[in-house]
């Protein structure tokens, strides 16, 4: 992943928790895959049924698509759930903007390889602004330069990520091939 | 929101001279190194597991074709996902049978000590690792359970973290982690009469919102919290996640040590001493300098209950859902979502309305000092005709204790159904869900939207306050029902006693 470039899905929406991004009773597969068709399951469906989606929730509203994601603050705050990280990636989303993250979830989408990009909160009105004039406005989000850009305005901010995950999400490493090559000075520290 | 908490802001400045705080000392122990530009990488002395976070990592190291590889540092059990009736029975639902058999056989093959079901260890995770004594000061303690927090009550640095990290620990024994900015919260005081460790908490994170701790690890200090037991401390900390903050943690003490003392896995002998010795010198020093620091009167907190739809949207039970105008105008929209979802008015009571369920139980409250402290208030006294009460004990052994203490014929004679230990209504993984449109007074630690059932509407409250919701069939104040001082002892003592 270096550059993601995509209309978006707008999600005005303050404090998203993990609930709301996957309940809880659809966390019961033992596998990472298929969480994708359950994402946002209650905003999307009433009474539960596929057959009766809710017209006003975007994610059924067919002018907005796109692989980037941007939410209001604190969004993914609640339980630790990576299922709501993968739910987010299967659905095809690559990026999730928004103004402020909650912890667990922003490590959890860093290591499913979903970039979780932190903008200004005067910034993230920006974006909203320009796709609610434009269902069809691109964005684009460079990881290497670390900003993020709303094509249509040329508006531009930088994001923060630390330089150890940056290299890791650009060449597709994780922490765990890291962890075990340091399998010594893991056993070093165990002595003492 | 009233301001009624002094709130301090510091540059943390890690000039040599200066103290450490109880965070520091622990974390510092456990660095094993740090990379440049990044995170550290930290040792993980403790390592729990349950059926529905851990599969995925099972299936992680299965496919790079390598072990666990410190086995004897995790625990297991079966919880989130267990019905809580009949559970001698084989689980009747296919794909929760399924992730509870997955747990059976990951634990088998990679040596992994498993209280499941059956078993008279198993539990919720949080409940039982205090209980056996596993959790102890000073130790780094990680769950793929975002109220690991709980374990924070200890004086150790423990935390939540998702399933890929769980991988990571149970390959590595090891996670990589930023060091988190620290905030202490002071409750110093007295807490009046019916407030108990819930109300604390509730009340926190209602003055500083559900997400004022994101990027935080929190140290609970002062008086008040000093004067709590263990099971009390650990209701505290088990909500650190439900303001944003990664963990909580109160500094050991003689409550602490008397707790662990003659614990099944507490440490024994010489070991206890040596043990006993280093755990002393886990306290932030006098000097020691924190981000934020926040002062809380213990006088001025009430029974809470919440009325919305995340944990920050807590009142005192004798107060009113906000009005519009109280409410800035950013959060507005939200607000009145919440509201929507609630059926509740702005600017209406909360005393009085309501409720069609009561749920006891979960991580947050489910101990044998909260279905003690519940007992001693119901008893004599029968639920409301149309009141359904759930009391779910937080672990076999809680529930064997609960039934020799006679607490179980109490419940009975009040209405009550004791149901056997799990998660149960807290997340509504297995049957045990509330029913749309439905109230339910829960001691949990989520008020999500359909956090309890699709559509269900929950009201986060103190197992007391629960208690009396059960008996009026209301959301009710239940320091008008407490009634001579003696009574008020007891349940005074209940919140002391270890």
């Amino acid at each position: 992943m270096s550059v993601v470039r995509s209309t978006t899905v707008p999600l005005n929406i303050e404090n998203v928790d993990t609930d709301q991004i996957i309940p809880a009773r659809f966390l019961k597969a033992t596998s990472r895959e298929g969480f994708g068709k359950n994402l946002f399951r209650d905003w999307r469906y009433n009474n539960d049924d596929e057959a009766q989606p809710k017209k006003d929730f975007v994610l059924n509203d067919p002018a907005y698509s796109g692989r980037i994601l941007v939410a209001a603050r604190n969004f993914g705050c609640g339980s630790s759930r990576e299922h709501a990280a993968w739910a987010i990636k299967d659905a095809g989303f690559e990026v999730v903007v928004s103004s402020f993250f909650a912890d667990i979830f922003k490590s959890n989408a860093l290591n499913n390889f979903l970039l979780p990009v932190q903008v200004s909160e005067e910034f993230l009105k920006r974006i909203f602004e320009a796709v609610s004039k434009d269902p069809q406005a691109e964005m684009e989000v460079n990881l290497e330069k670390q900003t993020f850009t709303i094509v249509s305005t040329g508006e531009e901010e930088a994001f923060e990520i630390n330089a150890y995950k940056k290299t890791c999400l650009l060449n597709g490493y994780d922490d765990i091939d890291y962890l075990l090559s340091i399998k010594k000075e893991v056993e070093e520290f165990e002595t003492h | 929101m009233s301001e009624s908490y002094q709130n301090k802001s510091y540059q943390r400045t890690p000039l040599g001279g200066l103290g450490r705080t109880l965070f520091d000392k622990i974390w510092d122990r456990h660095v094993i190194k740090q990379i440049e530009g990044g995170p550290s990488v930290i040792y993980i002395d403790k390592h729990f597991i349950h059926e529905v976070t851990s599969p995925q990592a099972f299936a992680g190291l299965n496919k790079r074709g390598i072990k666990v590889f410190r086995p004897l540092q995790t625990v297991a059990t079966a919880d989130h996902n267990v019905p809580t009736l009949d559970q001698h029975l084989p689980i009747k639902e296919e794909l929760s049978r399924r992730q509870v058999e997955a747990l059976k056989e990951n634990c088998a093959e990679h040596g992994i000590e498993l209280y499941g079901l059956g078993h008279p260890f198993q539990g919720i995770v949080h409940v039982i690792g205090p209980e056996l004594g596993i959790t102890q000061p000073g130790l780094t303690i990680v769950c793929g359970d975002s109220h690991t927090s709980t374990h924070g009550a200890f004086g150790s640095v423990a935390f939540g973290i998702g399933t890929s990290e769980v991988e990571m620990v149970l390959a590595t024994q090891c996670l990589l982690q930023t060091k988190p900015k620290l905030m202490r919260i002071n409750v110093d005081g007295e807490l009046a009469k019916g407030v108990v460790s819930k109300d604390i908490i509730l009340y926190i994170i209602s003055q500083i919102s559900a997400s004022g701790a994101t990027g935080f690890f929190v140290e609970y200090a002062g008086s008040a919290i000093r004067s709590l037991s263990m099971e009390a401390r650990m209701t505290i900390c088990n909500m650190s996640i439900e303001m944003g903050a990664r963990g909580g943690m109160i500094a050991p003490d003689e409550t602490t040590f008397s707790y662990i003392k003659g614990r099944k896995f507490a440490p024994q002998g010489a070991d206890w001493d040596r043990k006993l010795a280093e755990w002393k010198e886990l306290y932030s020093d006098g000097n020691a300098m924190f981000d934020k620091e926040i002062f809380i009167n213990a006088k001025d907190i009430e029974p809470m209950i919440t009325y919305g739809t995340n944990p920050g949207m807590g009142i005192a039970v004798t107060g009113h859902v906000p009005l519009l105008n109280e409410i800035n105008e950013k959060e507005k929209a939200s607000f009145e979502k919440s509201l929507n979802y609630m059926g509740l008015q702005p600017g209406s009571n909360m005393k009085g309305k309501k409720v069609d369920y009561v749920f006891i139980g979960s991580c947050t409250n489910s101990r044998i000092e909260d279905l003690r402290m519940v007992a001693g208030f119901v008893k004599g006294k029968k639920k409301a005709d149309d009141v359904q009460v759930w009391i779910v004990p937080g672990s076999k052994q809680v529930e064997k204790q609960a039934i020799e203490e006679g607490i179980d014929k109490i419940f009975e004679q009040a209405g009550f159904q004791l149901r056997q230990p799990g998660c149960s209504a807290c997340l509504g993984m297995n049957e045990d869900k509330i029913p749309a449109g439905k109230y339910c007074i829960s001691t949990s630690n989520r008020n999500f939207e359909g956090r309890q059932g699709p559509n269900a509407r929950t009201f986060l409250a103190s197992p007391l306050t629960a208690a009396a919701a059960a008996i009026t069939g209301k959301v009710c104040d239940v320091r008008e029902m407490l009634g001579t001082e003696n009574e008020n002892d007891v349940l005074t003592r209940t919140q002391i006693y270890n």
